[in-house]
């Protein structure tokens, strides 16, 4: 039945087909040897990728250091716990299981939960941060078995001296997602990794940061890590050295005790930054980590502003320590020292009066006496005489209405008044037209227009001391010597009779700051205080008797302000304080510039005085705790009361003194 | 029963031991490789696929002492009991809900379409025995072939399996082919089925679009349903010519590459012996598919020539379309290769195969005696 046309029909179509195998086997064998050898060393290198992860090595910050080397910002070890929510299949048991070992309260979990759902899933969740050694190794011990937890060991930044440097140094913080978008770095999506976010921080961030390492290590599919294959250490950031001293911040900051207030020290010689403290301040310990809502809230309202640098920030009138720029600019426009003005306590200008702070007035003042007696009819005549432009161009020259260069984001540059400023300010056919002659009064007692900040204030009894355009500096660069400065080209013998008035301010009889003198026996202390007004006197009031500063709410009182330099024969150190609503300059500001200065000399002597000061101090704290306790209480009751029975009562509103007004009286300094 | 009372020693003796050599080396081969699939271990895959194939070579040789004709009396029932079988599968699925593949016959799970792929190969050889030379082509003829073929691809389409459609459709064609019918004919069938695609596209399920198109375009999707293809070809690729040895593929011991021990495990061998281990397996597949189609050309009956030859181009549908799929070079459909991946079913399909190929081999052996 075999049929050999059949068979031979069939034996072709079979070799056909076997032919088509053929032709398929060698095609894929052909295409193995494509994928394989041709194109091995592409699949090769891919297979590397797959296997190999290139993981970070964060860099340790470097640290901040004062001009003795003491650390100003350091870092801790700091054990965390993590959660990788893409390791985690029961969220609920994972933190029922942690909840076992550390004590997780219900704000603590809900933000956990909150970073699970919007994180992205290969970012760790940090469950806690700054657990203790006990925690920690409890937490090794019974959550190494659960998948997706990990405790973690790295270094977080610590301030040993706290809030004394948190307006100079900053604090660190998790970079935001623009600044990652702009840098494409990854070491910025590194979990815990910390950029500063202000002050030197944050200016000096590429510097302190360092270079990351990288560590190779074989992962499987899942990131499970299988070995190491080799590692590259990081390379910590460089250690900055200021010219802050740290015990002389400490000092000042701790002087201050309560008051809103900004002390600098500038080295005349070198222009060294020794000391730039503004109280109260906020805790860069803990803003370095989650500020606490509510703690953040009250740094807000909170009237004494502690969130701003007020030494670099803050601005306001110079008030009397403006009049030695008037000085000046009247010594060099030719005013005899000799002249004598008679002041009768009020200086009259068209139909308006301008007073001086004696309300009976100083009878005959000439330049030797007018800086000591602070007398501001004198200023007002030289003021008027000498013009607005031969003010504005000695204030610049002595360093107000700039900004330094100094590692400090936000510098407040000030205003140093004249007629083109106000062109340009106000143009040219306003309302307020140009520049009045009254306005020019103002300036030269430094009230006005004229706003400077402390540290401007600083720089400038810095070069009247040094008579040379001292620059000031916070870090302190070892390589490079002491800049020379070069000088203001002042006449020293012009110098020499403002330092003279300065000498007298504080040490002659009928000087304003007595308060200044100086404790240390060879040691003598220059100055000038400054009372600068925040409120408008009206006339009602100036005929009823003006209001005692003290009678005031705080809000309304007068800027205290005090700027010194000592020792008075070899002027070596610059000292400017502002004491926000402290009264008066001569009381209230001096003794603090007084101490801050002495510490240089005798930190023991200046110590002696911090304990009274700190008494007083914390007992106000207490305080202020408590009314705002209180406070906090009766809102909440408030807010509980039906609406028709809230009785709204507001603060009441004061207005600020107009620029161009009248000085009014003040009382002596 | 000839089986117990003939002479079966004379008959072992027989029965072609080379390919038996042949066959041993390449699933020994594949157990090397499920050894290493598994980390260098003997659970859970090399010592069960093992002892499973000792015993199903055993079933082989035993299948091999069947004498063809008892087969050719046996293909209308088996056939329409695997139909019945089919049948029986979709109205379980349809009972239970989703996709059903298997029957419970309580000791073993039996998927009646992987038995389909032989028994069609079966039907139609017994088919066109009985048509004589000159009528293959004739349309009384061919369209019930046509017939015996669409049925069942038509029930395994409805599970839906593709793969194994495609692989019954592929015997069913080969069987035609080989038994004569007009060449012309499968030149229109193929400009029909290209006219056809865009509507059978249409007819396609979600997931097997998505194979289709990511098998077009792997890069695509690398993270996700190119996923496969993408790893797979890393993991040839990486291999380079001699491999990176045994025990130190990294794509799938760090789970890298999927489906690392059944249907990519072409793809994890070729990692650890390179183009060399690629090329022997093909060899000795080639070997293999060599020695079917001398059997099948020396074969007595057309019966046996058309069961021969058709059923190695079935052993060779797998073999192709898993190595393609694994090269990338057809999409990803879950046809493991025979004797090397894990897996029971389709190591039982190619051994009965086999069996019967050897059982044809040793019918036309020239009697030395």
């Amino acid at each position: 039945m075999d049929d050999p046309v059949r068979r031979m029909a069939f034996t072709r179509r079979a070799l056909l087909l076997g032919a088509g195998m053929a032709t398929t086997g060698g095609l894929l064998a052909g295409r193995m040897a494509w994928l394989a050898v041709f194109q091995g060393e592409n699949y090769q290198l891919k297979a590397q990728e797959n296997r190999v992860q290139n993981r970070l090595i964060p860099p340790r910050r470097g640290w901040i250091v004062d001009r003795h080397g003491k650390p100003i910002a350091m870092n801790r070890p700091d054990y965390r716990l993590e959660l990788r929510p893409a390791e985690i299949e029961d969220l609920d048991a994972t933190l029922i299981a942690v909840r076992g070992v550390i004590n997780l309260d219900l704000a603590e979990e809900a933000r956990i939960r909150d970073d699970v759902a919007t994180q992205p899933s290969f970012m760790p969740v940090v469950v806690r941060q700054n657990l203790s050694w006990a925690e920690f190794s409890a937490c090794n011990v019974r959550l190494t078995t659960l998948p997706g937890v990990t405790p973690v060991q790295s270094f977080s930044r610590f301030y040993p001296e706290g809030e004394h440097f948190a307006h100079v140094v900053g604090y660190v913080g998790a970079p935001t997602p623009e600044q990652y978008k702009a840098e494409k770095n990854p070491l910025l999506i590194y979990p815990g990794f910390r950029i500063g976010k202000d002050g030197i921080e944050r200016f000096a961030d590429k510097r302190l940061r360092g270079t990351a390492g990288a560590s190779r290590v074989e992962v499987t599919a899942r990131g499970e890590l299988v070995r190491e294959l080799g590692t590259r250490a990081d390379a910590p950031g460089e250690t900055l050295k200021l010219t802050i001293d740290r015990d002389l911040q400490d000092y000042a900051a701790r002087r201050l005790g309560d008051n809103s207030a900004s002390v600098i020290v500038i080295d005349c010689v070198t222009g060294d930054v020794l000391c730039m403290v503004s109280m109260p301040a906020y805790d860069p310990n803990i803003f370095s980590r989650r500020v606490p809502a509510k703690l953040w809230n009250s740094l807000q309202e909170d009237d004494h502003t502690p969130l701003l640098n007020k030494s670099a920030m803050g601005l306001y009138p110079p008030g009397s320590t403006f009049k030695m720029v008037t000085t000046l600019a009247a010594l060099e426009a030719g005013v005899d020292p000799g002249e004598s003005v008679g002041c009768s306590g009020a200086y009259r200008l068209g139909s308006n009066t301008w007073h001086c702070h004696a309300r009976r007035g100083h009878g005959g003042v000439n330049m030797h006496r007018a800086l000591p007696l602070s007398c501001d009819t004198y200023f007002y005549a030289m003021g008027r005489r000498v013009g607005i432009d031969a003010i504005a161009r000695m204030a610049r020259r002595l360093g107000l209405g700039q900004e330094y260069d100094l590692p400090l984001p936000g510098q407040a540059g000030g205003i140093v008044p004249d007629k083109a400023w106000k062109m340009r300010r106000y143009g040219p056919d306003t309302r307020k037209g140009g520049w009045r002659e009254g306005e020019t009064l103002n300036a030269s007692i430094g009230q006005g227009y004229i706003v400077t900040n402390p540290l401007q204030l600083a720089v400038m009894t810095a070069r009247l001391a040094s008579g040379r355009a001292v620059e000031p500096r916070l870090f302190a660069d070892e390589s490079k010597r002491p800049p020379e400065f070069p000088s203001l080209g002042i006449p020293e013998t012009h110098l020499a009779l403002v330092r003279q008035g300065m000498i007298d301010v504080v040490n002659a009889r009928y000087g304003t700051a007595p308060a200044a003198r100086s404790a240390i026996p060879d040691v003598m202390i220059a100055g000038k205080t400054g009372t600068a007004q925040v409120r408008r006197i009206s006339m009602a009031e100036r005929r009823r008797g003006v209001i005692r500063n003290e009678a005031l709410p705080w809000k309304q009182r007068d800027h205290a302000l005090f700027v010194a330099f000592a020792p008075t024969d070899a002027p070596r150190y610059a000292c400017s304080v502002i004491v926000e609503h402290g009264i008066a300059g001569g009381r209230y500001a001096a003794p603090i510039a007084r101490d801050v200065l002495g510490f240089l000399f005798e930190p023991g002597r200046a110590l002696a005085v911090l304990p009274p000061i700190e008494a007083e101090a914390a007992r106000r704290r207490a305080e202020r705790q408590a009314a705002e306790t209180a406070a906090s209480i009766a809102v909440e009751r408030r807010e509980m009361m039906p609406s028709w029975l809230r009785i709204d009562i507001r603060p009441p509103q004061f207005e600020i003194a107009d620029p161009d007004a009248p000085q009014p009286p003040r009382e002596p300094e | 029963m000839d089986l117990l009372n003939g002479p079966w020693q004379r008959e072992l003796a027989r029965l072609p031991w080379t390919v038996v050599v042949l066959v041993c080396a390449i699933a020994g081969f594949g157990l090397v490789v499920l050894y290493s699939a598994a980390g260098g271990s003997l659970e859970p895959w090399a010592l069960k696929q093992g002892v499973r194939f000792a015993v199903f070579l055993l079933g082989a040789l035993a299948l091999a002492l069947v004498p063809p004709e008892r087969w050719l009396a046996l293909a209308w029932p088996i056939y329409l009991t695997l139909l019945i079988a089919l049948v029986g599968v979709e109205l379980v699925g349809a009972v239970r809900g989703g996709s059903q593949r298997w029957l419970d016959l309580g000791f073993m799970q039996f998927q009646p379409s992987e038995m389909m792929k032989l028994a069609i190969v079966l039907v139609l050889a017994r088919y066109y025995q009985y048509v004589p030379k000159g009528y293959e082509s004739r349309a009384q003829v061919l369209i019930p072939a046509l017939a015996l073929i669409a049925i069942p691809v038509g029930l395994v389409m409805l599970q839906p399996d593709l793969g194994t459609a495609l692989s019954i459709m592929f015997g069913g064609v080969v069987v035609l082919f080989l038994a004569g019918v007009r060449l012309w004919l499968f030149g229109t069938a193929a400009a029909a089925v290209g006219a056809l695609l865009p509507i059978a596209w249409t007819m396609l399920h979600e997931y097997q679009r998505k194979r289709v198109l990511i098998f077009l375009d792997p890069e695509s999707d690398p993270r996700g349903a190119g996923y496969h293809i993408t790893q797979s070809k890393i993991a040839i690729g990486s291999g380079g010519l001699t491999g990176k040895g045994f025990l130190n593929g990294t794509q799938s011991h760090l789970d890298y590459l999927p489906e690392l021990h059944t249907d990519f495990a072409f793809a994890t061998m070729a990692e650890e012996w390179g183009l060399v281990g690629g090329l022997f397996v093909i060899v000795m597949y080639g070997l293999v598919l060599v020695w079917g189609l001398r059997t099948a050309v020396n074969a007595r009956t057309q019966f046996q020539r058309l069961l021969a030859l058709g059923l190695m181009a079935t052993l060779f549908f797998y073999l192709a379309i898993n190595m393609m799929m694994v090269m990338g070079l057809a999409p990803v459909v879950g046809i493991p290769l025979p004797l090397i991946s894990w897996g029971g079913s389709a190591m039982m399909t190619v051994m009965i195969l086999l069996g019967l190929v050897m059982g044809i081999a040793r019918a036309n052996r020239p009697r030395l005696d």
